[in-house]
């Protein structure tokens, strides 16, 4: 055996490490990977053994897609939904989390462990209850009402996030900006908001990201013309034959905006997701 | 002064979570204690127990618990245990971290129906899935994952989905760890896992617990990935109280059972957020 010195050593270690996390890494995304590729296949060629992975690709499954389902309408839903209520949830949130992190009482703690445990409340077990509202008031099928449920969904996480990171805050910034008259509203306009955009943002697209995402609300209470992409894609799971390339071009479309979208974000996303973990 | 203004800004986020859960919750307790069948309308008189007796004599009952239970702890050991391992792998630099930082979160922005079919069909099949062809190719019986091992199914989905969620708070946590501590430990000998052991994770304890606290919220309610692929089955093998509740609500029309199932599931969420919180409480930032 060769002797290596000190730094050959360490080179040759990290390119071990660096070749197993890269075959990890493959291994992890090959089934998005997979239904990418199979997205451009014939059904012939999405079933055929051995795979294949040389093939003429085609768009036509993406066209029948758009034909039978009417991505655009659905995507559209999702959009609006997710962006929406994010929005909202942000709007009730940051002041929330912001005078709870600022003016701390004894029953700071209480409220916000409460606010979380409304989100252990297994939705199933108010799926009635909540249906039976929706219908009363009209609201069957529509945005509105998943706007309004993605919100107060969201919400106990979004405070408890905001909640960490303006506690993390510098407070002798704020009590500088009290000591030159600012009343409470430039506080957070001014300082608290430019200070925490870091925060806020990656906030907002966990927020975005478990919106768009849902699955139990959105199939239980849309039916065709409020549905986002996630009910779009359960109406392609019946067993009504192998339809595989259909399948996975319906789901590339479904994922690909949410997905390039936290590519795009993920070093926001890595640098947000603290909870208030660093200190 | 002062007061006020914190309870103004704060009265919002209450009052619509206190509605969020009250109104919700309180319909469901009464539904629960009467007779209320879709399929026999006008017929809702009082019943006292006899929704819960229903419920929990349930041939799927036992084994939606059960299922429940292990969908969530395996899934958290999984997620959490190669969480950690991924994270400090990808920690130091070598080629293409970021891309490959990229590709292990990507499972996470992926829809859990869509997750659920692509599993389903393209990975789990057995006459034409990717594990069915590397199976044959190795000249072994390809596996039926979902008739055979239907719950072990379910669980390698959903860990597929939050495992990505985990090694993005644990990279995230890892960034702050102190470099000069790490060296420091080295020059002292310190052996690569003993810096693991006894520097790094007890720096993750605290994002370990935030891992923990969030997934348990979602994989107490784990619903689509099952309707979409086992729909339960075989028989109740990969049926969870979520998935029980929604057959008894929605196929069979029967909304009193539904919603004593809908309190039991409320329940089991308290007592497990009960020993969660003594768990891991301590380290929450609260």
């Amino acid at each position: 055996m060769i002797m290596m010195n000190l730094n050959q050593q360490r080179k040759f270690k990290t390119f071990v490490t660096g070749s197993f996390a890269w075959l990890i890494a493959l291994l992890l995304f090959f089934p998005i990977f997979w239904m990418f590729i199979t997205s451009f296949k014939t059904e012939l060629q999405a079933i055929s053994i051995p795979p294949s992975l040389f093939f003429e690709p085609t768009l036509d499954n993406f066209a029948i897609v758009q034909e039978r389902s009417d991505y655009l309408k659905h995507a559209f839903n999702s959009v609006v939904t997710s962006f929406g209520s994010t929005f909202i949830a942000l709007i009730i949130g940051v002041p929330a989390a912001y005078a709870m992190a600022f003016n701390p009482t004894r029953k700071t703690k209480d409220i916000l462990l409460w606010m979380l445990s409304t989100k252990m409340l297994p939705a199933v077990g108010v799926l009635v209850p909540i249906y039976i509202l929706s219908r009363d008031f009209g609201l069957l099928d529509s945005r509105t009402a998943l706007v309004i449920i993605f919100t107060l969904m969201n919400l106990p996480i979004i405070i408890w996030m905001l909640f960490s990171y303006f506690k993390d805050l510098p407070k002798e910034i704020l009590e500088a900006a009290r000591m030159d008259g600012a009343t409470p509203w430039d506080e957070i306009v001014k300082v608290v908001l430019p200070l925490s955009i870091g925060g806020i943002s990656s906030t907002a697209l966990l927020s975005i990201i478990l919106c768009w995402n849902e699955a139990f609300w959105s199939l239980n209470l849309t039916a065709s013309e409020a549905a986002p992409l996630t009910a779009m894609i359960a109406s392609y799971s019946s067993p009504e034959g192998l339809f595989w390339a259909k399948l996975s071009a319906a789901s590339t479309l479904a994922c690909a905006p949410i997905v390039v979208f936290g590519w795009f974000c993920q070093k926001q996303l890595v640098q947000g997701l603290t909870f208030g973990a660093v200190k | 002064m002062k007061r006020s203004i914190t309870r103004l800004l704060m009265a919002p986020s209450v009052i619509l979570l206190l509605v969020w859960m009250i109104v919700p919750l309180s319909m469901t307790i009464y539904f629960s204690t009467i007779r209320f069948n879709l399929l026999y309308p006008g017929q809702n008189n009082f019943v006292g127990w006899m929704n819960f007796e229903f419920f929990m004599t349930d041939p799927g009952f036992l084994p939606a618990v059960s299922n429940t239970l292990i969908l969530l702890l395996s899934v958290l050991m999984i997620t959490v245990v190669l969480g950690v391992a991924l994270s400090a792998l990808i920690d130091k630099p070598f080629f293409g971290q970021g891309m490959v930082r990229v590709l292990l979160i990507s499972p996470f922005f992926i829809m859990p129906t869509v997750n659920a079919l692509i599993w389903k069909n393209m990975m789990m099949n057995p006459v034409y899935g990717v594990f069915a062809w590397i199976s044959q190719s190795l000249g072994l019986e390809p596996i039926d994952w979902l008739s055979d091992f239907p719950l072990m199914s379910v669980i390698i989905m959903v860990s597929w989905q939050w495992l990505p969620f985990a090694i993005l708070v644990f990279v995230t946590a890892l960034q702050s760890q102190d470099t000069e501590q790490k060296e420091a430990a080295q020059m002292d000998g310190a052996t690569g896992w003993h810096i693991f052991r006894y520097l790094t994770i007890p720096h993750l304890s605290r994002p370990i617990a935030v891992v923990v606290m969030i997934e348990t919220i979602f994989l107490l309610a784990v619903f689509a990935e099952i309707f979409v692929s086992t729909g339960g089955g075989p028989g109740y093998d990969s049926t969870n109280l979520a998935y029980l509740i929604y057959n008894q609500a929605l196929l069979q029309y029967d909304v009193g059972v539904a919603s004593a199932g809908g309190l039991f599931a409320v329940l089991l969420a308290n007592i497990v957020a009960f020993f969660l919180i003594r768990a891991v409480g301590k380290n929450l930032t609260v």
